[in-house]
């Protein structure tokens, strides 16, 4: 099982998404100019951080960026992507996920441990999980307020796209339904804002975002 | 050709930003304003102005939680995406997530 992990400039997390990753596979850093994905990269990882400065809008621009084509193709063809935070936002501005990322109610940059619930555990990456499972994974950001119109809601609600919720009274950010990661129809995609990577060692409290990374390492079910 | 593209928050979307310049300006004395929205503004020179709203739609705007408006200079008309949905008092205080 090997992770690519993207790099653009601005990343910042994508150091520890990679040692996060190498707790159940190994990983690799992928340049954001590269063009190709090797061909021995099972899954991708698209990090936190702030890709071209997140300016003019978070993950505006790297949504261009010639590895994220790449990226597309990938995910299109089944295979396994996960955005955390900045990579959350730059999968929704590429249109892989659905919704966008607000900016958080308090309009403060927010940084704490928040609780999770698994909603889902239909995915590439929650397989791991028991339906219901806590999870307590810090977030850290500005731009975090998850928004979708309500009939694009109705639609992620009935085919199980909305993968987890803040805990009652852990919403940080004001985000509709409490949504804190989403998925693709084919839940192959997944975004969310909590860092699980910064969740894989003891020293930090938890590891409850270990059960993200070894979910794509777990035989997918016949 | 130099424009303007306007871009603001769609309607029915909360706008803490603009929510807290309400809340300012009465405090200093500016009774009577309501319905405040804060957005941002793109200024451009640009060749071929016909393909601005597609510049819009790629790039300058999220057409999912904003609108745009592109100001042409006297003599070409203005573009507005989805020009009905904005009206006065659009904001929805009850939509979900507010409060938070």
């Amino acid at each position: 099982m090997k992770f690519g992990v993207l790099r653009f400039p601005g990343s910042c997390d994508e150091r520890d998404a990679a040692l996060a990753a190498a707790k159940v596979g190994e990983s690799e850093i992928l340049w954001h100019q590269d063009r190709e994905i090797p061909g021995d990269v099972d899954a991708i990882i698209v990090p936190g951080g702030f890709s071209y400065g997140d300016y003019l809008r978070v993950g505006a621009i790297a949504r261009f960026s010639p590895i994220m084509a790449a990226v597309e193709r990938f995910a299109r063809t089944g295979g396994p992507v996960l955005g955390i935070c900045n990579g959350f936002q730059v999968l929704c501005e590429a249109g892989l996920l659905p919704g966008a990322l607000l900016p958080n109610t308090s309009l403060r940059f927010l940084c704490r441990q928040v609780e999770l619930d698994v909603v889902s555990t239909e995915t590439a990456w929650t397989r791991a999980c028991d339906p219901g499972e806590r999870l307590s994974v810090p977030v850290k950001h500005t731009t975090g307020r998850y928004y979708a119109p309500e009939p694009v809601l109705e639609e992620m609600e009935a085919h199980g796209q909305i993968v987890l919720r803040y805990a009652s009274g852990y919403n940080p950010n004001g985000s509709v339904a409490d949504i804190a990661g989403v998925a693709n129809a084919a839940g192959n995609v997944v975004g969310l804002m909590p860092h699980p990577e910064h969740a894989v060692d003891p020293l930090t409290g938890s590891v409850d975002g270990l059960k993200l990374f070894a979910s794509v390492a777990v035989p997918v079910p016949a | 050709m130099r424009a303007r593209v306007l871009i603001r928050p769609k309607a029915g979307i909360l706008d803490p930003q603009g929510q807290t310049v309400e809340r300012a300006l009465p405090a200093l004395g500016f009774d009577g304003v309501t319905n405040v929205h804060v957005g941002r503004l793109v200024e451009l020179d640009v060749e071929d102005p016909s393909r601005l709203p597609e510049m819009c739609e790629a790039l300058l705007a999220n057409p999912l939680i904003e609108d745009y408006e592109i100001e042409s200079p006297a003599g070409h008309p203005a573009t507005q995406s989805e020009p009905n949905s904005r009206h006065p008092g659009d904001r929805d205080r009850s939509a979900p997530g507010v409060g938070q």
